[in-house]
């Protein structure tokens, strides 16, 4: 049977049983408006639905009760037999809906100008004013409101066939339905009420609960009347006994729809039936001989199949989604006049049914625009040397834990120049930016509100309000959407919507002592790397590869991505033992490499919470069988971060190059050992002093480290535990001050002291760290001090803080990515909201946002704008005119100052001097605080 | 103000769940919390905002593990103290709030409850929605919906 007409059926039958329930309040109150609005209404939709799938009967019975209703709709009085008759249409209706569900979407023969004449004539008689009794009408007998449903209906057909007035004598075409409105009340189920036959034998016992609800009833007729009454009833199926309702019970009972939460609850409690068996299984294996194991193992067995079916309940093949779009399309091509071919693909790759519902919509209108906007007309076509006839292909395939649905026509592409066009006319590019911009970043300005460049707004689409909507529903879900575009040969959108719920084998590794799940979809095969053995990986330059046959393959250690690499394996490099996890994520592969590999489960993807949904490398969480919470990996975000770390290599070299250029940093680095061999360092200007102490002085209280300096306690911290313990009798220590607190920070060694030009390569460690450069020709370590002195230094931002101003807000502007990574601690720890940018460019970006500072401090000399200009336009601006801004130059000559002055800068202050910095930042905002305190 | 509380009329008698937060007293409307239990195995999330413990299994639902005390700016706990963790619903998401202890629950007056002092941190301020002078101690109100809104924006900020 046609889907459509499927889907048409179970939501008429769920209408009917609807309507029941609303006849009989109707009965009770024919006058409530409300009621009868949505009786009407329903009766409507079933009208106007049966008009379009060409159901000629259905729709001209619903027609003519339509018709009546309306008049009572509009105020004609309503009389008790005109309820009546309603409730034979709906019986009429639901007869006709039974014929399509057993004859396949075929109408049964029938007549039913009979039932429509008596509609037509009593919408006639409700008109009048006072009606008289027109013989038309059944007899009042037949009409008792609150009569025993079956009853009514007997007596209804009796009325049928001897009324005089029936324009034709035929027989009924309403079977015997013994689903009378009253009966909906009664305790069935639903979806047995809509089977319309039931055999004369079932029919006492189903009326008693009628009758015990309408009190009214009144004597039932005799049995010999319903006998005859269900002989005389020709649409009545022959096998309107047992076999009639049975196979009516198996016929659309077989789609029944169940509230998602319900399915959702049933979910968690399998899972937790699956955790308590598992954990009687675990019992079981210690007490190998005991009468439970067989039982046991036969609950064990249904429970693996509850789980399998409990989970499919959620799965629907993506082709629902579809069904609608042929019939969509076709009225497109004949309004827009193009042949259009719809082809569809992978319509039975199963995705959860909430992302099914919710990418509905997005995918009409795709389809839409693709046959307005992409395919031209025939003509066109011809004219481009293609074939009349436009092709549209839809086509669906899972891809490592996501699905991806690509929706591509063969038309002519975007218009590459007018989206370039309007997105400048919109404001959304520059012109001078807009050159600079790639096919590929215009087109992804077509998903921006309100924007069409279709020269027309057409019935179909055009208004502009099209693919922004349809990217907002896909990232509601979790999703993603792009588009590749060639001139002349049509676009294909790409859209990547995840499987949110949805059962995944997986396999779960360990990495940093934390296990994983990799979605298996995604796993090509397991390498083993060992010393000495046939695999190994190898560096080549920074990047660590993995021979294998023939290919170099790209590694990425899972513990360092995530930041959680034990010191061991961190310097082991590429040396450690490990396991290679080979993906392929679309059409990239790479390696991932673990500690180990522990086994394969199949797991149920649960999402993560909102907090965490920033972090990109966890498509989800899941419970594992032990009833442990592991987190799984995202193969695609994984090949991101991939090409990431491919290409910001190439940014360094960039970098590294613009370094060169300017002639390198030049700057006093103490250098020094803590922890492990490695030299580390820190700027010197950084430090006040160097000190040696004893070990014996220092005193540990409630787990910090004191010691007894310049007569009092100066807090100690330590790179990590092992320098902290390394039973050192001497311990170098470099003294940090702030606000006249001083820290003491304890290492193992000081190496020397350098003053020498390095570049950096940032972000290669782990915390704390703000990257390596080459000192002394050794790879060197550079500190990020103020990752170990925040808890001792916080205070300081609490007692301002309590003094009651808020944080002053600070905007540092610097080119210099080490100066921004060295300060921005400082000025945090001193109590400032550091807002840092790399340009001035990046300055106004955030000042064009809106957002406003108490002071701005920036370097001189920086590419594009420098710091003079700067300062010049904040002048200038009524705005920004009276913050303080100090410049930071390495410049400190005395004309460069005085330039300084004159550009409008505040104060000019050399680009190592920290605690002038910080006195001259204290006097600027301490006036702002006594105004606002 | 959490809407909740602003809602109702002041000799309206509000029932607080009572923890105990390094050595301070906190109260969270009865209303705001489902469940107090004793979280187990918890898996740390890397990459996660700093606030964030991991997520544990409560009975088949996943809860992410907030460590209130680094919320609050708190020293953090030594690891053989016990913590037990304050089960709440924010966007249809279950979050454990790791406090050190769960006291009573107490009925309080709406009227008994007093505006935060203006030199409070910035910090707990946006967080807590008044205070109550009880005999022993002060008894801060938290706004669970701020508590977690917060790290959600500190984190994607």
């Amino acid at each position: 049977m046609d889907d459509l007409l499927q889907e048409f059926l179970t939501e008429t039958n769920e209408s009917l049983d609807l309507v029941d329930a609303e006849l009989v309040k109707f009965e009770r109150d024919p006058n409530n408006a409300d009621i009868l609005g949505n009786i009407f209404r329903l009766v409507h939709t079933i009208k106007g639905t049966s008009g379009f799938l060409g159901l000629v009967r259905l729709g001209s019975v619903a027609h003519a009760a339509e018709t009546l209703m309306g008049r009572f709709r509009d105020g004609a009085p309503v009389k008790p037999d005109a309820v009546d008759l309603v409730m034979q249409s709906i019986d009429r209706v639901k007869g006709i809906i039974h014929d399509l569900e057993t004859n396949d979407g075929v109408e049964g023969e029938g007549d039913d100008s009979d039932l429509i004449g008596a509609l037509e004539e009593m919408a006639e008689k409700v008109l009048q004013p006072d009606p008289e009794p027109a013989p038309a009408a059944p007899e009042p007998v037949a009409v008792q409101a609150g009569a025993d449903a079956d009853d009514d209906l007997d007596e209804l057909e009796r009325l049928f066939r001897d009324t005089p007035v029936d324009p034709r004598p035929a027989p009924p075409a309403a079977p015997a339905s013994a689903s009378a409105p009253k009966k909906a009340e009664s305790a069935t189920p639903p979806r047995a009420e809509s089977a319309p036959p039931k055999s004369s034998a079932a029919e006492p016992s189903a009326a008693n609960p009628a009758a015990v609800k309408s009190p009214a009833s009144r004597p039932a007729p005799g049995v010999p009347a319903r006998a005859e009454a269900a002989l005389a009833s020709r649409e009545a199926p022959a096998a309107s006994g047992d076999d009639g309702a049975a196979a009516s019970r198996g016929g659309p009972a077989q789609s029944i729809r169940v509230n998602v939460d319900t399915l959702e609850q049933l979910m968690t409690m399998v899972s937790e039936l699956v955790l308590t068996r598992n954990q009687l299984l675990d019992l079981m294996r210690r007490h190998e001989e005991s009468e439970f194991k067989v039982p046991l193992q036969r609950l064990s067995q249904v429970t693996a199949e509850l789980q399998e079916a409990v989970m499919k309940t959620r799965m629907q093949p993506i082709g629902n989604a579809w069904q609608k779009l042929p019939r969509i399309l076709r009225d497109l091509s004949r309004d827009l006049g193009k042949p259009i071919d719809l082809q569809m693909l992978g319509a039975d790759t199963e995705l959860d049914r909430q992302v099914l519902e919710m990418i509905k919509d997005p995918l009409t209108h795709m389809i839409r625009n693709s046959a307005d906007h992409g395919l031209e007309t025939p003509a066109e076509r011809v004219k481009a040397g293609k074939r009349e006839v436009g092709t549209i292909r839809l086509s669906a395939y899972h891809e490592g834990g996501h699905i991806i649905i690509e929706v591509s026509d063969d038309g002519r592409g975007l218009n590459t120049a007018r989206i370039r066009e309007k997105a400048v006319k919109n404001g959304l590019v520059s012109e001078l930016e807009a050159d600079k911009l790639s096919d590929a970043q215009v087109h992804a300005f077509i998903f921006h509100a309100g924007f069409s460049t279709a020269d027309a707004v057409t019935s179909v689409s055009g208004r502009g309000v099209g693919m922004d909507v349809v990217r907002t529903n896909i990232e509601v879900i979790g999703g993603s959407v792009n588009v590749v575009s060639r001139p002349g040969q049509g676009s294909t959108f790409l859209i990547k919507i995840p499987l949110t719920l949805a059962i995944v084998s997986a396999l779960i590794v360990e990495s940093g002592n934390e296990r994983f799940a990799i979605p298996q979809l995604a796993v090509v095969e397991l390498v083993r790397v060992q010393k000495g053995s046939e695999h190994r990986i190898e560096r080549f330059k920074d990047a660590p590869v993995l021979r294998l046959r023939d290919k170099l393959l790209p590694i990425i250690y899972l513990d360092q991505l995530l930041g959680i690499g034990s010191p061991e394996n961190v310097n082991a490099g590429v040396a450690r033992d490990s396991f290679v996890v080979v993906m392929q994520v679309g059409n990239r592969a790479f390696g991932i490499g673990v500690d180990n590999v522990l086994h394969t489960e199949e797991i149920v993807i649960k999402p993560v919470s909102s907090i965490l949904r920033h972090v990109s490398m966890f498509s989800g969480t899941t419970i594992l069988g032990d009833g442990s919470v592991i987190m799984i990996i995202d193969p695609n975000s994984m090949a991101q971060a991939m090409a990431v770390s491919l290409t910001s290599g190439a940014a360094h070299e960039e970098a590294q190059k613009a370094v060169a250029s300017k002639g390198g940093q030049s700057m006093s680095l103490i250098v020094f050992r803590a922890g492990s061999a490695e030299p580390k360092a820190v700027p010197l200007s950084l430090v006040t002093r160097l000190e040696v102490f004893d070990a014996e002085r220092i005193e540990r209280v409630t787990g910090h480290d004191l010691v007894q300096y310049r007569g009092s306690l100066m807090p100690l911290v330590y790179f990590d535990e092992s320098s902290r313990n390394n039973g050192q009798k001497e311990r170098p220590l470099l003294v940090f001050t702030d606000h006249g607190r001083a820290i003491g920070f304890v290492v193992d060694e000081i190496v020397d002291i350098v003053d020498e030009e390095f570049t950096i390569e940032f972000g290669s460690g782990g915390p704390g760290i703000v990257g390596t450069a080459v000192v002394r020709g050794k790879a060197t370590e550079i500190l990020d001090i103020g990752h170990f002195l925040p808890s001792n230094f916080a205070a300081i931002t609490t007692q301002r803080a309590a003094a009651g101003a808020e944080r002053p807000r600070l905007l540092l502007v610097d080119d210099s990515a080490f100066f921004r990574n060295m300060l921005a601690p400082v000025l945090g720890a001193a109590g400032y909201d550091v807002t840092l940018c790399a340009g001035v460019s990046e300055a106004y970006s955030h000042l064009d946002a809106g957002a406003r500072f108490d002071v701005v401090v920036s370097d001189i000399d920086m590419p594009d704008v420098d710091g003079f200009t700067f300062v010049e336009q904040l002048r200038s601006n009524p705005d920004t005119a009276e913050w303080p801004v100090v410049a930071l130059s390495g410049l400190g000559t005395p004309e460069a100052i005085e330039r300084g002055r004159q550009a409008g800068f505040t104060d000019y202050i050399a680009k190592f001097d920290k605690a002038g910095l910080l006195a001259a930042l204290d006097e600027f905002t301490a006036s702002r605080n006594g105004v606002v305190s | 103000m959490s809407t909740q509380l602003a809602t109702l009329r002041d000799d309206a008698q509000i029932q607080f769940v009572t923890v105990r937060i390094a050595g301070q007293l906190f109260g969270l409307p009865i209303w705001a919390v489902h469940d107090v239990f004793v979280p187990q195995r918890i898996t740390p999330v890397p990459l996660a905002p700093a606030e964030i413990d991991g997520v544990l299994n409560l009975r088949g639902r996943i809860v992410t593990a907030v460590n209130m005390r680094r919320r609050l700016g708190f020293p953090l706990r030594d690891a053989d103290e016990v913590e037990i963790a304050v089960g709440v619903d924010y966007l249809g998401e279950t979050y454990g709030l790791l406090v050190d202890e769960v006291g009573e629950v107490l009925t309080l007056d709406k009227s008994r409850l007093t505006t935060k002092p203006p030199n409070l941190d910035p910090r707990w301020s946006a967080m807590t929605d008044g205070v109550f002078s009880l005999d022993a101690e002060l008894m801060a109100v938290l706004d669970v919906e701020v508590v977690l809104a917060n790290i959600k924006e500190e984190a994607s900020a």
